[in-house]
Formats: structure tokens, sequence, C-alpha cells
């Protein structure tokens, strides 16, 4: 990387589309109910990443994340994605 | 004819396919490392079942990238036969060979059991051998086999023949009860336009001797070398 390049934390989150059933959602608002949360009306599971990235300059980070995203991190087929990106002090 | 049976880190079944395709049925079969990317002394190729890359982040999402997967899609885009069982299947819907993607059991249970099969659909030659409405016995070892596709891509499987295998009773009626895993329509398999790849869930390799409880897998393995053989005369 160049000498100015900046150093990006993405957080990433996928989730199910809503038209996908989560059964794993499901059963964990079912759990959520028997411990007396009885306010729980429902649970949509997902995943979280952490990727520390460099880029030139936010932009460029978001492009390169999104890119990360449709290509692996999420399958567009079944799943949504959203991240948010924040430069980190240089080290 | 020649098969070559693709081995990720993490795939279970090739020893079976291996053992199915070159000591039962008498073809010639390759294992090939992931690693490998010249199919062009195969005529067809088989992404087994397992744990590709311990299934981390989605089933089959990783070993989409391996090298020998740009060969495979190749090999599949030039219309030659390519069959992905269990995480084959997976990985073939990851790498938009085949459309749609297996998800989570709706039982949150992985399922090891013997599941019913009709035939439906149109012309594939992994399944010429098979006449529409034949029922076949083929035992189910998953997770993740819980097929989800949006419904126009069901309605356009439906309507180009492309859903080739359905759980069902043991009569071939295709009911919930026969659904082991949730799949939409109860699809246990499906083909790609032109027909030559199939993914399905049921694992035809494990049911290619008497002494493992059955032998119908082997009517899918024949179909192809009789296509084959068919196909040179």
């Amino acid at each position: 990387m160049t000498e100015t390049a900046v150093r990006f934390l993405a957080e990433i989150q996928v989730s199910l589309k809503p038209t996908v059933n989560d059964p794993e959602g499901t059963t964990i608002a079912g759990a959520l109910g028997n411990l007396g949360f009885d306010t729980v009306q429902s649970v949509r599971a997902g995943r979280y990443f952490q990727v520390m990235l460099e880029a030139s300059d936010a932009v460029t980070a978001e492009e390169h994340v999104k890119q990360m995203c449709e290509r692996l991190l999420a399958n567009p087929v079944i799943e949504t994605y959203s991240f948010k990106v924040t430069a980190l002090e240089p080290a | 004819m020649r098969f070559a049976i693709v081995r990720f880190p993490g795939t279970w079944s090739d020893r079976d396919c291996y053992r199915v395709l070159h000591d039962v049925l008498g073809q010639e079969a390759s294992i090939l490392w992931h690693r490998e990317t010249d199919l062009s002394g195969y005529d067809a190729v088989v992404l087994p079942g397992g744990f590709s890359y311990g299934d981390y982040l989605r089933c089959g999402a990783i070993a989409r990238f391996s090298p020998v997967m740009d060969s495979v899609v190749s090999f599949a885009e030039a219309g030659k036969p390519v069959i992905g069982i269990c995480n084959g299947f997976q990985v073939l819907c990851e790498s938009h060979l085949l459309p749609g993607a297996l998800i989570l059991n709706d039982s949150l249970q992985f399922r090891c059991e013997w599941t019913h099969l009709r035939r439906d659909g149109g012309d594939t030659p992994w399944a010429s051998a098979i006449p529409a409405g034949d029922v076949i016995r083929i035992p189910i070892s998953h997770g993740d086999g819980n097929y989800f596709a949006e419904p126009g891509t069901l309605d356009e499987l439906e309507r180009d023949s492309r859903v080739i295998f359905r759980y069902c009773d043991e009569h071939g009626d295709v009911t919930a009860e026969a659904n082991p895993n949730g799949s939409q329509r109860n699809i246990a398999g499906i083909i790609n336009r032109r027909g030559n790849v199939l993914g399905m869930m049921p694992h035809p390799e494990r049911a290619g001797e008497d002494i493992v409880g059955g032998t119908d897998g082997n009517r899918i393995w024949t179909s192809l070398i009789e296509a084959g053989l068919a196909a040179v005369r």
C-alpha cells in the first residue's frame, strides 16, 4: 500500500432475506419465550464480520467491502447485508 | 467412462463414489485434489458430499473458489456431464451453475436416513434410464439440505421440467411428511437448462450395493453410462 493508505474497520452484518425461513431464529425465539421473555415477537439470526483493511480513502474502502459482500460474504440468493466502515487512527 | 471425482479439504464421500464407479460398475475413475485444473481427460465430473472447508461461512461457499472450480464451470458450460451430490449440490448452487440455495433443515436436525424420490421433470443424461414417475430409494445425510429459491425461480424450474427428483413416500406421493428437510416443493434434485448438470442432496453412491441396503443409486450412474455409450454409437 502507499504511504497515504488509511486503515479502516468494516463491520458487516449478513442475514437471511425476509422471504427466507429462518429456523434458527424461530427456535431462538421459542427459547426466549420459554425463559419468560413474552415480549419477544420474532428473532432473525445472522452473521457479523469485522474486516480490517487498508485503502486510500473511505469511498474506496466501502467499494472494496461491497465487493467482498457480493462475491463471498453474502449469498444474494438468500441473504442481505449491511456494513459500516470506520477509519482507524494510524498505528 | 472416465469419471473425475473432486476432493476438497473436508470432502467425505469421494471414496464411496470411487468404490461404486470403479469397483462396482467397472468404470475408470480418479480422485482429483481440488488444486488440479486439467479436466481434459475426463468424460464426467463428480462433486461428492462432505463438509468442504468445514462448511465455514456457508456450505460450499469457499470450495466454489477452489482452483478446480473454474475448470468445472468450463466443463459444464461445454455441455459435459457434472453431478453435485449433497455438499457438491451446495457448491454448484454457490457457483451459480444451478439456481437457488440449500439452507438449514427446518427441523434443525442433521438427517441421515433413507428417502424415496420420485423421478419428475425432463431429459437429462443423469436420469435417462429412470422413467418419469418411478420411485427410487436413496439415503440422505445432511444438516443443510433445505432447498430454497424465490417463487419466480421455482415456477421457472417447474415450467422447464428441471425438477428431476422430489421427496415422496414409498408410493410416489409427494407429501409434507415425506419431506425430510423443508425443501420447497419437496425438491431433492434439479438440473441446469441444458440438463447436463444435476445437483441432488441424496447420495446415490451410498445405494450401490445390496450390503448397504439397496442399489437404486446405480440407476443414476448407469443412466449416464448408457447415455454416453449411445452418444458414441
